[in-house]
């Protein structure tokens, strides 16, 4: 299923577009499994994603973690730890 | 106690008195507040608020309904800005009206800790030489947002944190 993907910050500059539309294959089931197969597409992606510890989530308007299911999930948003205030 | 409450994400200036008389005219007691504003120095030319626009204004809203499921607030405010802003400009005011001054204070105290850790927001800081370098996240922002949770509160607001789970720093 279609899924779109939206990146702020460090992370868009590094893959250098702010929203994609992808479609996973079966084996990406959790945001962390999500993350790899966007890491092994390599340049801006690995870069973007070399450092997990420095990535955070947000499915719709809530922050998940890696091991959250993606389920049926329609936008996913992937960024580094905010800074706002 | 109803409480009225105010979230708003704009490019736009603050215009904090006028902010505060809205809170001062619910009943009374006090209000409390605190105004971020664009510090300068080391070069500092501008200061540039990237937010995720579907997701700013929920988290916002449920930090400020936290804030009145945890204190006797008639009113909570708070507004934040996204885009360009220079070196003494305001970027963010959050502002809690109560009968008591305790719970204005420090209800104000845990809005702008839970919104420096939970809303979703960048700062990218621009130089004069030319140069910009996105604003880290620091531990102790972290340690003062902690002090306010509670493991019976709404976890899936935290980072990281739901169900227990611990996300690697």
């Amino acid at each position: 299923m279609a899924i779109e993907l939206l990146y702020f910050a460090r992370v868009r500059e590094a893959i250098g577009r702010s929203a994609e539309t992808v479609s996973p294959p079966h084996g990406v089931t959790t945001i962390a499994t999500l993350i790899d197969w966007l890491a092994e597409r390599g340049g801006g992606y690995a870069e973007a994603f070399a450092d997990r510890g420095r990535i955070r989530a947000a499915i719709g308007d809530s922050f998940v973690t890696p091991e959250s299911p993606i389920g049926d999930a329609r936008e996913i948003a992937l960024f580094p730890p905010v800074t706002g205030g | 106690m109803t409480t009225a409450i105010l979230v708003r994400v704009q490019t736009a200036d603050v215009d904090v008195g006028a902010e505060l008389a809205r809170l001062e005219v619910l009943g009374g007691g006090g209000v409390a507040s605190f105004t971020g504003v664009v510090r300068g120095g080391g070069g500092l030319q501008a200061l540039e608020l990237e937010h995720h626009p579907g997701m700013t204004e929920a988290m916002m809203t449920r930090i400020a309904e936290e804030a009145a499921a945890r204190w006797p607030l008639l009113g909570v405010t708070a507004i934040h800005r996204h885009g360009r802003m220079l070196p003494g400009q305001r970027i963010v005011l959050v502002a809690a009206a109560s009968p008591h001054r305790a719970a204005a204070l420090e209800a104000t105290s845990f809005l702008i800790d839970w919104l420096k850790t939970r809303a979703p927001f960048w700062k990218k800081e621009h130089f004069a030489d030319g140069t910009s370098r996105w604003v880290e996240a620091r531990a102790e922002d972290d340690a003062a947002a902690a002090r306010w949770d509670d493991p019976e509160s709404l976890s899936e607001m935290i980072p990281g944190k739901r169900s227990g789970e611990q996300i690697e720093r």
